[in-house]
């Protein structure tokens, strides 16, 4: 199955959003199999259909003061915080060439996760009836998807970087009250997001369930 | 008149919730259009109308949980 992989560095959410729908179109006329976007975006809160107004906790001038945004997205799930720092990943996946399966897709994504920071020497967990990435009780990475013709789009969002993880303390992530960590939160030292993203991408080329079936 | 059925989703998932009808009652709709979107946790799902017709009855509003097999809708097939 071949993936097209588009890296669009650091992006604003809105850019990367428009981005993923015209790829999504590609593979929905299969101009295209299968694509798997990278990126950055600056700073930005994203609802996704089950969000609620009330878990996001700053108030609408701190939002400005901070120049972040609020996107309503179409993705499942609640509230979420997206900044530079944090990788975050977005398949375009017709599940028609793999399988017909919501929760296939999700498990099959953090097995992702887990693999990637298993190789930077992080013993990560997934917790049952729950979707994400935990590393002991701090959440590292997040899922949110949305699926239409059984193509995916929208993804999943892996903490790299320390810098930028206060802003989390904007939203009750996920509406818990959850604490974010990061890889280098965890490792205590520096690690470039190119790192993280070559061992993503194959990982996913290689050792994936995307790379196995189709 | 055809019903529109919630198809299986995937393992382990028993149902979800309607987030938006794409159309009303009395709209006419045409086959593989988005017809409502649908959400379990983490997801959300858009289910195509399974035929060209007549939306006649919406029997899951937005908000409401909906099991697989169970129907959502009925169209008169045109």
């Amino acid at each position: 199955m071949q993936f097209k992989l588009f890296d669009l560095g650091l992006i604003d959410y809105q850019s990367a959003w428009d981005f993923q729908k015209s790829v999504f179109l590609q593979v929905k006329v299969k101009q295209i199999h299968c694509a798997l976007i990278l990126c950055q975006h600056k700073p930005a809160i994203t609802m996704g259909r089950k969000s609620d107004k009330g878990n996001i906790l700053a108030d609408k001038e701190d939002l400005q003061r901070l120049n972040i945004r609020i996107f309503e997205i179409e993705r499942g799930g609640e509230v979420t915080y997206h900044g530079p720092g944090q990788l975050c990943v977005y398949p375009i996946v017709n599940l028609a060439y793999f399988k017909k399966d919501i929760n296939w897709f999700l498990r099959s994504l953090e097995a992702l996760i887990l693999e990637v920071l298993l190789e930077f020497g992080i013993q990560a967990q997934t917790r049952p009836g729950l979707t994400g990435v935990w590393v002991n009780r701090e959440k590292i990475a997040s899922i949110g998807i949305a699926i239409k013709s059984w193509i995916t789009f929208h993804g999943l969002s892996l903490n790299v970087k320390s810098s930028d993880l206060a802003n989390f303390s904007l939203i009750r992530p996920c509406g818990q009250d959850i604490m974010m960590t990061s890889i280098e939160n965890i490792l205590r030292e520096r690690v470039e997001i190119k790192r993280v993203k070559e061992t993503l991408t194959r990982r996913w080329y290689e050792t994936s369930n995307f790379a196995r079936i189709g | 008149m055809k019903q529109v059925i919630l198809p299986e989703l995937g393992e382990g998932i028993e149902g979800a919730s309607v987030t938006y009808w794409y159309f009303k009652e009395g709209d006419t709709v045409k086959e593989k259009d988005d017809l409502v979107e649908l959400a379990t946790d983490k997801a959300t799902f858009n289910l195509p109308s399974p035929c060209s017709g007549a939306l006649k009855q919406i029997l899951r509003k937005e908000g409401d949980k909906v099991k697989v097999g169970e129907a959502l809708a009925t169209i008169e097939e045109q």
